[in-house]
């Protein structure tokens, strides 16, 4: 029998949406000039960029599809979108204000440019990681130029009060960028509302293909280009596009605004299902970001389970057919737990413990049951193999979770036999 | 999916001794335990011996950790099983590495908590001998 193939990892990628490869095809064979070329075939070529510029126009309601620029990728947006950004206003002010949860690829740029004589305010998040307007306001100071705040956190699903921060940083007159990739296509999103004058996103995130990412930048944020060459995308980013992904993303973006009611309604069912059934059946399991619901955005759970680590948990779900991610520090390639789960201060053990799952659209009831009625025998045969279970039960440690006053913390415990406390 | 070949994050060994960990559990009235934590990625690893006339007869594991870890202490535990007490002291992670045919370098640390916790539960059955009282 085969066995079920159950991928919750949609918060990493997803699949290309049929209608959007179907439209992507003829643009490697049959329409296959350059959008610069001023021959019939460029001309075809711009004519179907345009449209598709239309189109992911509309999925954040941008004023103009001359708004948006297009790069390779989500990362190279956020580099484009900081690095440009401050390269260009740098005589306004070297300040910037970030939450300190953000992407790799925003609080990268950043600390480049602390390299190059920035200087940043961080702002903390509260424990199911949400930003405070107010902490946003306390650290603009008159030097500041840019604040960054991301739409819905990566790891744990926070949706942000981006419009609230958009409020304050109109009233003092600076810029805001936000990294809407965990939101888009999940979420609607609309840069007026919002109030950004830079927003980016990945459209492989929401069955668009890899390669392209997208950056609004409103006319009143100027950014300076960062790769050179010709120029493409009015001067902001040099070098031919990547029309067939271009294309594609088209086509997705327009999918998603004509089935985002029904695809949210399906994936936050399948999200409550999974939550009600896996609390249900395991136990010292801890949710991290919000319960499901209007703080969390519709297709993601972050969870922990105590005394056991993360990457023994993905492993053999991936045995079973699951796929899922972890911010474990073993899964890191730097050995580190993951910035998002240190700035919500959960607890070492707990952090050890992550566990990923991002639901998509063609997820099913069917494929929810599997995992709710697989997870736990996993927990159940790590438990048994750690050492840490069995000193629970023997009163030596104590649980995170439900704590029985009994025996010492497991940072404690961790620290007293190697030597070092557990970062 | 049409999956011809299997991927997996480890080698076929290490997936084995993962999925089929040899030696799980805890030596009953074990002669020497050694607990230990690693400090790159703040995982835990406990083993147990069974020590008869310095050799060692029996050795269990526990393990809070990776893939690599869990395999690791299963392949450990195999390896040490019926060497004397000064061979098992002499024991390295690399045989380890060795036997399980490669661990990728990031993951070679889990292996070092392997003879770590070895070395300590045979510290910990010296310094038990050591305070057993002599009958003159
Ligand atoms: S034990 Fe943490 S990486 Fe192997």
């Amino acid at each position: 029998m085969d066995k079920r193939s159950v991928y919750l990892d949609h918060q990493t990628t997803t699949p290309v949406l049929e209608e959007a490869l179907q439209a992507m095809l003829p643009y490697f064979r049959e329409v296959y000039g350059s959008p610069s070329s001023l021959h019939r075939f460029g001309l075809q070529v711009r004519e179907g960029l345009k449209e598709a510029r239309q189109k992911i126009a509309a999925l954040i309601n941008a004023e103009s599809e001359e708004d948006l620029i297009f790069t390779s990728g989500g990362t190279e947006s956020s580099n484009l979108a900081i690095k440009g950004f401050a390269d260009a206003n740098h005589r306004k002010g070297n300040h910037i204000v970030v939450s300190a949860i953000e992407h790799p690829s925003v609080m990268n740029s950043i600390e480049y440019l602390t390299k190059h004589g920035f200087e940043v305010s961080s702002v903390p998040v509260n424990a199911i990681g949400q930003i405070n307007p107010e902490d946003v306001r306390a650290a603009i100071t008159d030097k500041t130029i840019l604040v960054c705040v991301h739409l819905v956190n990566h790891d744990i699903g926070t949706i942000q009060p981006v419009k609230e921060i958009g409020k304050i940083t109109a009233e003092k007159g600076i810029a805001l960028y936000c990294d809407a990739l965990a939101a888009a296509g999940w979420m609607p999103i609309d840069v007026r509302d919002l109030g950004v004058q830079l927003l980016s996103f990945s459209p492989h995130r929401f069955y668009g293909p890899k390669g392209i990412g997208v950056l609004y930048r409103n006319r009143k944020a100027r950014v300076t280009s960062h790769i050179h060459g010709g120029v493409q995308e009015g001067g902001r980013r040099a070098g031919t596009e990547n029309v067939p992904a271009i294309i594609g993303a088209g086509v997705a973006a327009e999918v998603a605004i004509k089935e985002m009611s029904q695809r949210v309604e399906h994936v936050a069912m399948l999200q409550k299902r999974l939550y009600d059934g896996l609390w249900k059946h395991i136990k010292y399991i801890k949710l991290n970001g919000p319960v499901p619901g209007p703080l969390r955005i519709c297709n993601t759970l972050n969870l922990s389970t105590e005394f056991i680590e993360g990457e023994g948990q993905l492993l053999l779900l991936d045995y079973q057919g699951i796929a899922v991610a972890s911010g474990s520090s073993c899964v890191s390639k730097s050995l580190k737990v993951s910035h998002v789960l240190s700035a919500i201060q959960l607890d070492h053990a707990l952090a050890q413990g992550n566990i990923i799952m991002s639901l998509g659209k063609d997820n099913t009831v069917e494929d929810v049951d599997y995992v709710i009625e697989t997870f736990p025998k996993i927990v159940d045969k790590l438990r048994n193999m750690s050492p840490m279970w069995k000193e629970f039960e023997e009163g030596v440690i104590d649980s995170v979770i439900a704590p029985t006053g009994r025996g010492k913390s497991f940072t404690q415990h961790a620290a007293d036999i190697s030597g070092k406390p557990a970062h | 999916m049409k999956e011809t070949k299997e991927y997996t994050l480890y080698n076929d060994t290490v997936m084995d001794h993962f999925l089929n960990p040899r030696n799980m559990g805890d030596v009953q009235e074990a002669d020497g335990v050694g607990e230990v934590g690693a400090a790159a990625c703040g995982d835990i690893m406990k083993i147990s011996l069974k020590i008869r006339d310095g050799k060692i007869e029996d050795a269990r594991f526990k393990t809070f950790g990776c893939g690599s870890a869990i395999a690791s202490s299963s392949m450990a535990t195999e390896l040490i099983k019926g060497r004397t007490l000064e061979e098992a002291k002499n024991f390295s992670n690399q045989e380890v590495v060795d036997a399980l045919g490669g661990l990728p370098p990031v993951k070679i640390h889990c292996s070092v908590l392997a003879e770590e916790a070895l070395k300590a539960a045979i510290e910990d059955y010296e310094a038990k001998q050591a305070k057993v009282p002599v009958v003159a």
